[in-house]
């Protein structure tokens, strides 16, 4: 068996995991940078500390670039080192800030004072589309099952999240329910403060049904223990092709949780465009793929301009939102 | 279900896991001795080395040991210099750092050793034995329920509303309220009380409090204690002395064993964790103490140390249903695991039992090795350990500052915790020479925001307040907070009113 032999492999893959921040490996592409530091602006553990150090891992191993370092800078809910990078730009030019949805959200509500405008958008690298998920007991397998229910007893139909409201599983949720012809205020939206927490409620039966991450859903429902309803995706997602859209359901939307990177601004132009290069040669290469498959990841890549039109529009969608959710 | 425990056996007892067990177990109890590394922190760091792993079992056998290994390491700096490191070792400077002030420092180690360790064990048996069933168990709490949970988690603060001090530990346990509703609440979008600084945004942090609230005002108060004496801090024959005498065990025997059951059963709910179980292990325990036994409570008792230590070991242990069983993590350590474990192909939920059984037994297996390793490895330690209380003071001081320093900075990277920490820890001090107590604010800091929000959440679901007789459980468990805060000043006064009635009498 393979328990017997790995001692030894262990070790040295565990050292190995160590060295990641060591000497530029052989294998692999040439190298389009020296060295990246990589600021992370929340805790160790999180998703953009995984997401930071996953890309930073790849690209070393790939040989893309020289080395990576990390800096963890939690605080304001990702404001302060926003706040960091603006302030220290000049000296902060080999420095890639990595980020997600929520620098759009808080932005609008004012959590944050600068928003991405204020940064050098590099790209958009990965994602994770949204999905609504109901108790595998739960006699509403699709989302007309969710809709006629909703519409014979809206307070009995409450959806809950692991995010504040007007945060972005409120959001999916108003967006699912205003694309199908109902009034978004409406829902009864019952916020948990973690994701896991509202996956916990959800199974309990104390709320009818859950909008998360549809990574975060996928496992639970192969075990069986979750029906997932509809994913905001274009087409239907490879890792679960039994999985309906919500556009094929009728309801016409679709999003994507974005997690990208940030440079500071007045970035050189040369600066910027070698790290869209080393980002770009990044998805060929097998250590991409180990990283990615490793963590359920999607390929999402939205490089340059691509990227500023994609958070324009999704800033657009998400504030007209919130103004009629009343948030802004 | 036998076949899958021989199989995990023979997993767990490879020289590969063993090793990891071993290696898992030293990692977290020296990393989690220093106040600001929790099990959190220290398992994200070893995550990239369990996944380069690659084999699951190992991995988790690795990141379980490191787990309890933290939580048993992060009681010794509750005990030695009242800093407690972790949320659920507050509880456990309660009466630990007391006794280590009265010079028993290594006897209140081995208490809490061993009372980890007895937790630890018998938390894995029940696992072993339960976990299949306890699933649904799991689920059983509603918001509704958790709010009242809190509740009789809050009635720990009975314990420091000694004589003549209820208004001010009410006082206390208000402030400590208040000082959670600070940042944004997971309720509502909009931040409170921040007054605009960026850093208060997210609420301040669980470790900074803790440090600005004991470490700090303890090492400051040797200082500054009037009648404080010119040697060392105490009797320094007896500090390294780990003997518990035979009275003493039976003692502590009886509360072990309650509260590592009820500890694992609040570990299994995915909304408690072993924060809530500690202080409720304390609660109880203070509660159904004889009255010359509850009055020692919060100024060294054994009993009031080896409650929440073994109720904290048990939980810890009790989270792992929730998290094996169904894949849902009950708490931040249980998430990190579990994405440790999507990440090694592994989906934890009811399938992983009949698919992997060999990961799931021998997790559990490991628990029982890495439990008794704690125990075999920390004993003989504990002398040198309980050594650092008899280096003089102007060389002890200046270290528990750093260490706290360091608590607070370490977790976040961010000096502003340091300046919170300094302003905090001189109000702090000054509510200590006030005798004010200090703990129901850092309970009530704890506990409030959890039970604020399954408040809110319950009021949402059930369109206002009647939750609270509708659902008989939540009725049950807020009629046992009032019993715990009733109960004892209703006895007192009825032995006040008994030993008046004799004297009348005659």
């Amino acid at each position: 068996m393979k328990k017997t032999t790995f001692g030894r492999r262990a070790i040295l893959a565990a050292a190995a995991a160590l060295m990641v921040s060591g000497g530029p490996a052989l294998a692999g592409s040439h190298q389009v940078l020296d060295q990246i530091h990589f600021l992370i602006p929340g805790g160790a553990g999180g998703g953009w500390d995984g997401t930071a150090r996953g890309t930073g891992e790849a690209l070393t191993n790939a040989g893309i670039i020289g080395s990576a370092t990390y800096e963890n800078m939690s605080g304001g809910g990702g404001g302060k080192a926003i706040g960091y990078l603006i302030e220290n730009a000049e000296s902060n030019y080999d420095t890639l800030m990595v980020n997600s949805t929520p620098i759009v959200i808080r932005a609008l509500t004012g959590v944050i004072s600068q928003n991405f405008r204020d940064l050098t958008m590099v790209a958009g690298t990965i994602g994770d589309y949204a999905a609504l998920v109901v108790g595998k007991d739960s006699p509403i397998n699709s989302m007309d099952d969710l809709l006629a229910a909703y519409r014979a007893n809206p307070s009995e139909v409450s959806i809950g999240g692991g995010s504040v409201p007007g945060g972005m599983d409120h959001l999916v949720a108003a967006m699912v329910m205003q694309a199908a012809g109902e009034d978004p205020t409406a829902v009864k939206y019952v916020a948990y403060d973690a994701g896991g927490m509202a996956m916990a409620g959800l199974l309990s039966g104390e709320i009818a049904a859950l909008s998360t991450g549809f990574s975060e859903a996928v496992a639970l429902a192969e075990a069986g223990e979750v029906k997932i309803i509809g994913v905001t995706s274009d087409e239907r997602i490879d890792a679960a092709p039994d999985v309906p859209t919500m556009k094929e359901q009728g309801i016409d939307m679709d999003f994507v949780n974005w997690r990208g990177f940030f440079a500071a601004p007045g970035l050189p132009a040369e600066k910027l465009a070698a790290y869209q290069e080393a980002l770009t040669a990044m998805y060929d290469t097998p250590e991409w793929e180990e990283v990615r498959a490793r963590n359920g990841w999607v390929n999402i890549h939205n490089s340059g301009d691509d990227f500023v039109a994609f958070l324009e529009n999704q800033e657009g969608i998400i504030k007209d939102l919130m103004i009629k959710l009343g948030f802004l | 279900m036998l076949e899958g425990l021989i199989e995990g056996l023979v997993t767990a007892f490879t020289f590969t896991n063993i090793l990891m067990v071993i290696g898992g177990v030293l990692i977290g109890t020296f990393i989690g001795m220093l106040p600001g590394l929790g099990p959190m922190s220290i398992i994200a760091i070893m995550i990239p080395v369990a996944i380069s792993i690659g084999d699951p079992s190992t991995a988790l056998i690795l990141l379980a040991g490191v787990y309890y290994g933290a939580i048993f390491g992060g009681s010794t700096s509750s005990i030695l210099i009242n800093a407690p490191g972790v949320a659920s070792t507050v509880a456990t400077s309660f009466d630990g750092y007391p006794l280590a002030r009265q010079g028993k420092a290594g006897k209140a180690l081995t208490v809490a050793a061993v009372s980890s360790f007895a937790g630890g064990t018998i938390g894995a048996v029940l696992l072993m034995i339960f976990a299949p069933m306890l699933a649904t168990v799991a689920l059983l709490f509603h918001s509704t329920e958790y709010f009242a949970l809190m509740v009789v988690g809050l009635s720990a603060i009975a314990a420091f509303a000694g004589t003549g001090q209820v208004s001010k530990a009410i006082m206390m346990t208000i402030l400590g309220l208040m000082l959670g509703t600070v940042g944004e609440a997971a309720l509502f979008p909009a931040p409170r009380f921040t007054f605009g600084v960026q850093d208060l945004q997210s609420g301040l942090s669980f470790i900074t409090l803790a440090m600005a609230m004991f470490a700090l005002p303890e090492a400051i108060y040797l200082v500054l204690d009037p009648n404080r004496s010119k040697t060392g801090s105490g009797g320094t024959s007896e500090i390294k002395d780990l003997r518990i005498t035979k009275a003493e065990a039976k003692e502590i025997a009886p509360v072990v064993g309650r509260q590592s059951l009820q500890g694992f059963f609040i570990g299994v709910l995915p909304g408690a964790g072993a924060t809530i179980a500690s202080f409720l292990g304390y609660a109880v325990e203070r509660n159904i103490a004889r009255k010359e036994d509850r009055d020692k409570f919060g100024k060294g008792a054994l009993k009031g140390l080896a409650a929440p230590e073994s109720a904290n070991n048990a939980a810890c242990t009790g989270s792992f249903v929730p998290l094996l069983t169904l894949g849902i993590p009950g708490s931040g350590t249980t998430a990190i695991l579990l994405g440790a474990l999507i990440a090694l192909n592994v989906s934890p939920g009811p399938r992983l039992m009949v698919d992997n059984p060999n990961i799931f037994w021998s997790v559990i297996i490991s628990m029982y090795l890495g439990n008794l390793v704690l125990l075999i490895l920390n004993l003989p330690l504990i002398p040198y350990i309980a050594k650092i209380l008899a280096v003089p003071r102007n060389y002890l001081i200046p270290f528990i500052l750093f260490f706290t320093m360091m608590g607070a900075y370490i977790g976040q990277n961010n000096a502003t915790e340091l300046l919170l920490l300094v302003g905090l820890g001189v109000a702090a001090t000054i509510l200590r020479f006030a005798n004010f107590p200090l703990a129901p604010a850092l309970i009530g800091f704890i506990l409030g925001r959890m039970l604020e929000d399954n408040f809110a959440r319950s009021m949402q679901l059930y369109d206002g307040i009647g939750f609270v007789w509708e659902r008989p459980m939540t009725t049950g468990l807020l009629f046992l907070a009032i019993v715990l805060v009733i109960l004892p000043s209703w006895r007192a006064r009825l032995a006040r009113i008994r030993a008046r009635g004799i004297a009348d009498g005659d």
